[in-house]
């Protein structure tokens, strides 16, 4: 349905067409990903990002959730003690050929992407019935 | 299981291969983002203004109303339930990466906060909670006189 793509293809994607790297370091979201009905659903944590620095691309069956986290502290304050590091989130996932692709659904809220891969109608399982002859 | 993006090759160091796969290796068994040390969670950070001192914790996933956040002294605790998870007979788990259940963290304040004196606010997946430094806490300055 979704799949993870290799840690190696996420680094020729974090710097496409030799983009100068930049310094922010970058994470990969934890995900949780299952289906239900005709739906696949991933809901990606990127807490931090604001809705409008989410990136959600499609390019061919290669799905990539980026989001961008504006630096640091606030003016005037310094850093004290620092148990977790921020940076932007990357990651990509090879969507298969039974997911309509034209009808993904992405929503943001409390720091949690969801998105809704439909199966495409002509893979959706067809009862087919049996006449007696 | 969280990872890093590498690096860009640097292709004068013969053993950055090695480096990086042994780091890969780490990585499978830490959070890098703990830098991997095994902790409590969530984990927080601590920023320091001029009269207050900021914490910040994320908690993706949660609302307002599932974190109970309280302060005794110089003591704050932080505690949390994480929603269930879509169960049932017709949803098919592919991947189950993010946190859930239960959680409480104390953490101990440089000084006492009234809780008066906190301002706290959840936006993004992300709790900031600013503590005020109460007055007769904050240093004073002294007047040196001439003799």
């Amino acid at each position: 349905m979704a799949q993870d793509l290799s840690t190696q293809n996420t680094r020729d994607v974090a710097a496409p067409d030799g983009e100068p790297n930049r310094r922010a370091i970058s994470f990969t979201p934890v995900v949780d990903i299952f289906e239900e009905d005709n739906l696949t659903v991933i809901m990606a944590d990127i807490p931090g990002v604001e809705p409008d620095d989410i990136d959600v691309t499609l390019e061919r069956q290669a799905l990539t959730l980026r989001g961008r986290v504006k630096p640091g502290a606030p003016e005037g304050y310094r850093q004290l003690s620092s148990e977790y590091r921020i940076g932007d989130y990357i990651r990509v996932f090879t969507l298969s050929d039974e997911i309509d692709q034209a009808n993904i659904n992405a929503d943001f809220s409390n720091g949690v992407l969801r998105l809704e891969l439909p199966r495409s109608p002509e893979t959706q399982p067809r009862k087919i019935s049996v006449k007696a002859s | 299981m969280l990872q890093t993006v590498f690096p860009p090759l640097n292709n004068s160091d013969p053993f950055s291969n090695m480096r990086r796969a042994q780091g890969a290796m780490n990585r499978l068994f830490d959070d890098p983002r703990t830098s991997g040390q095994p902790t409590a969670y969530p984990l927080v950070n601590f920023q320091a203004g001029q009269d207050s001192i900021v914490m910040t914790t994320e908690l993706p996933g949660l609302t307002e109303e599932d974190i109970d956040l309280t302060v005794k002294d110089t003591m704050l605790s932080i505690r949390g339930t994480y929603p269930e998870p879509r169960s049932g007979d017709d949803v098919v788990w592919h991947r189950r990466e993010r946190p859930r259940g239960t959680f409480l963290r104390s953490v101990e304040l440089p000084f006492r906060v009234s809780p008066d004196h906190i301002d706290a606010r959840f936006r993004n997946g992300v709790l900031t909670v600013e503590m005020q430094r109460p007055e007769d806490d904050k240093p004073r300055r002294i007047q040196i006189k001439a003799s």
